[in-house]
């Protein structure tokens, strides 16, 4: 508390109430084991439910545990699959998208502009419309002169879930950018250093490290939008449970099912979402 | 009004083979126009009941009660954690299954919830668990002496946050709150895999009878681009006319 000026009346309320009240325990929830206790607890929870529901059965069936243990490396696999294919869009959306970023700042006014409406059109368009239009509209086969290449079906969805991310990468890349004062490229200039030099060696290395967070968010978006991928006819997680169900034709394994596949996802997201928040506040700590 | 554009297009097909039917064809013009009215008014209502839930979670996430803040927390986490199509399945073909069924007036059993209904409540909670977020920072943001001083003047817990608190918040996190919104309507489109008659089923259905995949597509993206344009629109002028002059920028 700073002392106070001779003649002034004395303060008799100050705000010494911490402003945050609610934040503290909503923190330390997140750095609890919320994971485990979600993970367990949701599981035990839809298995209870559904064994409740079918304990009026009357011919003997194999146990709700049973029947999932033995789908569970299957659509384990799925999942792994899902995995796959978010590496994979991440990589491909990444690369392009640090060119549309870049694209955006050039100094060449029409590439700045044909950058930025494909940034805007990529970034509003449904994911699963873009999906779905790259399914559809890319060939099944690529002719190069006298090289055929085929187009399989994953590979099509890949591209089709690169396209949001591009456009997403490219904005948080602006984004990150912009952040950084202009007067850092002013002295750099007066420093003589070229556009190039100052891009790569000023301006990108202290931009990265805001761009992080965003990115590592954009991934776990783009990890729980691969389940799109089922919707036009791509077998994973999403299709092999819907698989196993019809394949066991009961109606009380439905809930355990679509919990554990829902709990796989949280498993995986989950951390990087916490990742995230740590990397976030770390970042705004610096600068 | 419509006879020239109708023409114009007929034109198109006929000539360039570029085969816009939704603009000539009755049919498949109801059929799109309705997928249109779906999906918008799905986006109004998953839009509603979203700010209704970051509403209540917010207020709960700030309650004494250390249960509600963590079943607060817990909802959010979840919802933001997992895949918005496998939470539409786990509604639809989970719990529905587990709720029970009326006889309609042909004596067959239907849900009591029809997909739609899951659809909204599904995208509903999806985007609200986003706005609980959204709201609480923009809660944490209002300065403290506000509710030190409503609270001097004897306001209860429910008056400040109703009075003053929410206001400010409000006009606060307007942005990302457009922003969610935004990712709502564009979310919507999941709906397709239940079968509800939204714009994306609505056109699949139309492009498998009419065999013109590549035209719907670019109309789908302008429509949906188009339809996301607005709400920003209407978004900003939001923001503008709630500003508080001098106070918040």
């Amino acid at each position: 508390m700073k002392a106070l000026p001779p003649n002034s009346l004395p303060v008799l309320l100050t705000p010494t109430r911490p402003a945050l009240e609610p934040l503290p325990a909503f923190t330390t929830f997140v750095q609890s084991r919320a994971l485990a206790i979600i993970l367990v607890g949701g599981f035990i929870l839809s298995c209870g439910i559904s064994a409740a529901l079918s304990a009026g059965a009357t011919q003997p069936q194999p146990s709700i545990l049973d029947v999932l243990l033995k789908w569970a490396p299957l659509i384990g696999g799925g999942f792994l699959f899902n995995i796959a294919v978010s590496i994979a869009s991440m990589a491909i959306g990444t690369l392009s998208g640090v060119l549309l970023g870049l694209g955006q700042i050039s100094p060449s006014r029409p590439i700045a502009k044909i950058s930025w409406f494909l940034t805007q059109f990529f970034r509003n368009s449904p994911w699963l419309v873009l999906l779905f239009f790259v399914m559809f509209l890319l060939p099944f086969e690529l002719k190069l002169g006298s090289l055929t290449l085929p187009l399989p079906a994953w590979f099509k969805a890949i591209i089709g879930l690169a396209l949001p991310v591009m456009a997403n990468v490219a904005e948080i890349v602006r984004g990150g950018i912009k952040s950084i004062p202009f007067s850092q490229w002013e002295s750099a200039e007066s420093l003589a250093f070229s556009r190039r030099q100052i891009l790569w060696q000023i301006i990108l290395p202290q931009a990265f490290k805001r761009m992080i967070p965003p990115w590592m968010n954009l991934y776990a978006i783009l990890t729980m939008a691969t389940t799109l991928i089922s919707v036009v006819g791509i077998q994973d997680s999403m299709t092999l449970t819907k698989a196993a169900l019809v394949a066991e034709g009961r109606l009380d394994l439905y809930l355990p099912f679509y919990t554990m596949l829902l709990l796989m996802f949280f498993a995986y997201c989950y951390p990087i979402a916490r990742l995230t928040q740590s990397l976030e506040r770390r970042v705004a700590v610096k600068f | 009004m419509m006879e020239p554009i109708a023409r114009w297009f007929k034109w198109l097909s006929s000539t360039h083979g570029l085969n816009y039917s939704v603009f000539f064809d009755n049919y498949d013009q109801t059929l799109f126009l309705k997928g249109l009215q779906t999906t918008i008014f799905l986006s109004l209502a998953c839009i509603f009941l979203s700010i209704m839930v970051g509403l209540i979670g917010a207020w709960l996430q700030g309650s004494r009660l250390r249960a509600a803040r963590i079943g607060t927390a817990m909802f959010v986490q979840f919802f933001r954690n997992t895949p918005p199509l496998v939470q539409l399945a786990f509604f639809y073909y989970a719990v529905s299954s587990l709720l029970p069924t009326l006889t309609d007036q042909f004596g067959a059993q239907a849900p009591i919830i029809n997909n739609l209904g899951w659809a909204i409540i599904s995208f509903s909670l999806f985007a609200g668990a986003f706005n609980i977020e959204i709201f609480r920072s923009g809660i944490e943001a209002v300065p403290t002496a506000m509710t030190e001083a409503a609270e001097s003047l004897g306001y209860t817990r429910f008056q400040i946050y109703r009075i003053v608190v929410v206001p400010i918040a409000f006009r606060i996190c307007l942005p990302s709150l457009g922003n969610n919104l935004v990712n709502l309507v564009k979310t919507t489109t999941l709906a397709y895999a239940i079968g509800v008659p939204e714009l994306l089923y609505a056109s699949a259905q139309i492009w498998s009878e009419a065999m013109n995949v590549r035209e719907m597509m670019v109309l789908l993206l302008i429509t949906y681009v188009a339809l996301v344009a607005v709400l920003v629109g209407l978004m900003q002028r939001w923001e503008r006319s709630l500003r508080i002059p001098g106070y918040i920028a």
